[in-house]
């Protein structure tokens, strides 16, 4: 019986974490919930003890029904008629079991059928679903789209719609467009007023939508006739059962082949507005796609695990020259780097998710009444946190996927390129989590400003300032020189004042700070956890040091006249 | 329409791991070296009383399992998946029981619950593989029954049509209502256990399971909630309880006796092709009775 939680006691460490009963008590405003529904915590042990609980049910279904019905899934995948898709055989069976399993709506108050878990036991969800079949977990972590509708939606909004995806319903968000893909401002859906009939109506084609025909899509469309920019932008809430959007066709993928990318076509389909006109795009889709990133570095992470497994049972039992490949140096430098990497990517992970724990649930507390000055410090501090980690944690995960899943094709050598092994339907899966909810480029341009005002450099500080045991000291001490290198080309490059040569070495700042802020989190779990983490901070330091290294030489030796052997 | 369903569950080793040491020298089974689990088997009968529950609303599902103190977990597992309650046989007397003796059981706790549609088992225990209990609780309630259910396609009018495997296919038999239907490993799969009902019953313990955590005077955990609500008492009924014969009970109710228990070691031999002539045939048959391979 495969369990993939409880295989890996690296997520009930996470799990654990001391952050968790600042979370718990705030999610649960004190645990008010007991005496109104049976299934509610009575405290804090018992709340973790229903997360650990509730992950071991989604380990038991990702390990025995979704990752047996992977394969089938990805050579099956979706089908089209009618301007419906229908889901591959697996798909179906899959969804059946999560719903009947009631992993739907997992953060939403207990009110609307939810289990109003907080969002880092549900991101371990999405982890673990991922592990087993990515593109699956597509269309099952699209149930934090209800996120957005419960922050922005009205209470008959609320009461319509919740209880629908607790109930299992799937969801959507459909953005982007064929001229309108990282540029979401250049939205040109078009939403009308209908008086008649008092609702509004959407009109034009959307594309690359992932799960195009769910039951409940939020849209962004253009609701003010004339405007071109992003305040011109609202968004909606489209109901299947209304009709009016057909699936023009499904695209043909290099990966996540479970998983529906939808072309789709609006012909004067009802939908009804989503909080205010206008605030579209710069506020919740913004919202929406923060959520969504969170949920792909969750994907990401999932991925590595997958790579790593699949890379070291090969490694074990491929022989060569009379013994297992995993004895070779070559070889096992591969595997303790994708370790290290997804043991890395994970702290990195469940840390940002945890920032945003706390200030969404205090978010949703100033719904019900005024916060104290105190918890007002405390929102500002994580929501900044948040917003500075997610796209460290989006960016840099989907990229650890990648590189795990091209090593663990070259652990498998010339096998790895046939199509009976898993690892090339991993490569595949992780080839799309760097580019889409915001490439990794673009992740760098939300994190960037976060170097250049100090805020990761502060970040480090502080990790750094905390005492640490005498066996991690050295370390320490080598994370402090990464960190004063990061800081040194942060202060070199500001220095210079050309936006340009800023943006050209945006990437490099970035990774410095990811891997400063990584080594950081890695060494305070191994200091909890040595069983399960000292090798990875060992090497994970050694691969950081060497990346700072990198880009240190390169942004120092770098003159901004060189930008002209760059440009066209 | 609502159906009273009882659902009949063994707590087994999972034979699925035996290993060397999965028996003990004395010929028992090494329980610590084989993990308890729910009869698989028991688990598709489980899915097909849910699913009774689903089409039928207002229907009760019961889970009637014998065993120690620890198999309260089955219970338990009833109620993460969906059913409404269970009853845990345990008493020393029901120790050592073979099929008849089993069914002995089951059959007066069955008329102790009293009000019964259908009660439904799984075809047959990975531990002994007799598949006798099923039927031996029916012929001892003196209901009808079937066996090796597939899928139960209707219950109307107080009868119910089932669809049942047979060799090189499936046959569609119906008799009425109560009745006792066993079901094949080839059933529909259990349903997973749900996030809400897991949070609702974790702390639903038997009469043994609370004793062994108090027993160092330690404070029963949440103590209170079990006054607040009931549901959390699994409901243990002994011999007494069940107004039981206690010499029908456990081994003294147990005409089986097992003499010798031999670990066997299948070793691949040279195989044989025969033409199918109708001599080859009678040699064969005459040369597999004479080793006792059939007969």
């Amino acid at each position: 019986m495969a369990n993939y939680y409880t295989e890996r006691p690296e997520l009930k460490f996470h799990l654990n974490n001391e952050m968790m009963e600042r979370i718990c008590q705030l999610k649960e405003r004190d645990y008010r919930d007991k005496d109104e529904f049976d299934y509610a915590p009575q405290d804090y042990a018992d709340a973790l003890d229903s997360y650990d609980k509730v992950l071991e049910i989604t380990g038991e279904i990702t390990g025995e029904i979704v990752a047996a019905n992977a394969e089938g899934v990805d050579q099956e995948g979706p089908h089209h008629a009618g301007g419906r898709v229908e889901y591959a055989s697996g798909t179906k069976q899959n969804l059946d079991a999560m719903v009947k399993a009631g992993l739907n709506g997992m953060t939403m108050p207990r009110r609307f059928g939810g289990l109003n878990f907080p969002i880092t036991p549900y991101t371990m969800c999405a982890e673990i679903v991922a592990q087993a079949d990515a593109g699956f977990g597509n269309i099952w972590s699209l149930q934090d789209c209800i996120e957005t509708l419960y922050e922005f939606g009205n209470e008959d909004q609320h009461s319509r719609f919740i209880p629908r995806i607790c109930a299992g319903e799937t969801m959507s968000m459909d953005l982007t467009e064929p001229d309108a893909g990282s540029d979401l401002q250049s939205v040109m859906l078009k939403a009308t007023f209908d008086e008649a009939n008092n609702c509004w109506r959407l009109n034009g084609v959307k594309r690359f939508i992932t799960n195009g025909d769910a039951n409940l899509h939020l849209v962004l469309a253009r609701s003010e006739a004339g405007t071109k920019d992003g305040r011109g932008l609202s968004m909606f809430i489209y109901d299947k059962n209304d009709g009016g959007v057909d699936v023009r066709r499904i695209e043909n993928k290099l990966g996540i082949h479970g998983s529906p990318t939808c072309e789709l076509v609006y012909k004067n389909a009802k939908a009804e507005l989503c909080g205010d006109r206008k605030l579209g795009l710069i506020k919740y889709v913004m919202a929406l796609m923060n959520g969504a990133r969170l949920g792909i570095a969750a994907q990401s992470v999932g991925l590595s695990q997958a790579a790593y497994d699949e890379a070291l049972a090969y490694a074990k039992d491929r022989k060569q020259f009379g013994k297992a490949i995993i004895e070779f140096p070559a070889v096992y430098d591969m595997l303790s780097t994708i370790k290290a990497k997804l043991d890395a990517g994970r702290a990195l992970l469940y840390q940002t998710a945890r920032y945003v724990d706390i200030y969404k649930a205090l978010d949703d507390i100033a719904r019900e009444r005024k916060l104290t000055p105190e918890e007002r410090q405390e929102q500002k501090k994580y929501a900044k946190l948040a917003d500075a980690f997610t796209p460290l944690a989006k960016g840099m995960n989907s990229e650890y996927a990648n590189q795990n899943a091209y090593d663990c094709i070259q652990v498998h050598g010339g096998s790895g390129f046939m199509m009976e092994y898993a690892c090339q339907r991993i490569y595949r899966d992780a080839r799309i989590t760097s580019i889409y909810e915001g490439t990794t480029q673009l992740q760098t341009v939300a994190a960037i400003r976060y170097v250049t005002n100090g805020a990761y450099a502060a970040t480090l500080r502080e990790f750094e300032a905390q005492p640490v045991a005498p066996q991690y000291e050295a370390c320490l001490d080598r994370i402090r020189e990464m960190t004063a290198k990061f800081e040194a080309c942060t202060n070199a490059v500001k220095e210079a004042q050309n936006q340009e040569l800023l943006d050209f070495v945006a990437r490099r700042l970035y990774e410095m700070a990811a891997v400063n802020v990584m080594s950081c989190l890695l060494l305070k779990d191994a200091e909890k956890a040595p069983e399960l983490f000292d090798k990875s901070l060992e090497v994970y330091v050694n691969y950081a040091e060497a990346e700072v290294e990198k880009h240190f030489n390169f942004i120092r030796k770098f003159k901004a006249e060189a930008l002209e052997s760059y440009r066209k | 329409m609502s159906l009273k369903i009882v659902v009949l569950a063994k707590q087994v080793p999972d034979t699925r791991c035996v290993g060397k040491d999965a028996m003990n020298a004395d010929g028992t089974i090494n329980r610590a070296a084989l993990p308890a689990i729910f009869n698989p088997e028991d688990l598709n009968a489980l899915e097909q009383a849910l699913r009774l529950k689903d089409t039928y609303p207002g229907s009760t599902v019961t889970v009637l399992t014998m065993g120690p103190g620890r198999a309260a977990e089955i219970i338990r597992e009833g109620l993460y998946r969906g059913a409404d309650n269970g009853y845990l046989l345990t008493d020393r007397a029901f120790a050592g029981a073979d099929t008849l003796a089993t069914s002995y059981a089951l059959a007066t706790a069955i008329r102790k619950i009293g009000e019964y549609d259908i009660i439904v088992g799984g075809r047959q225990a990975i531990d002994g593989d007799t598949a006798q209990v099923g039927p031996q609780v029916a012929e001892k309630l003196g209901l009808p029954q079937v066996t090796y259910v597939e899928e139960i396609e209707e219950v109307k009018d107080g009868r119910i049509r089932v669809k049942r495997h047979i060799d090189g296919g499936v046959e569609t038999v119906e008799g009425p209502l109560p009745i006792v239907l066993t079901v094949n490993g080839s059933a529909a799969p259990c349903r997973p256990r749900n996030a809400k009902l897991v949070q609702k019953y974790k702390r639903a313990l038997g009469g043994q399971e609370k004793a062994a955590l108090t027993k160092d005077g330690a404070p029963l955990p949440y103590a209170d909630l079990y006054e607040q609500r009931p549901y959390l008492n699994i409901v243990e009924w002994s011999v007494a309880d069940v107004e039981g014969d206690v010499k029908q009970c456990g081994l003294s109710g147990s005409p089986t006796k097992v003499k010798k228990i031999e670990n066997i070691i299948f070793q691949a031999k040279e195989s044989k092709t025969i033409s199918g002539s109708d001599a080859e045939v009678e040699n064969l048959i005459v040369e597999l009775l004479a080793n006792h391979t059939i007969g």
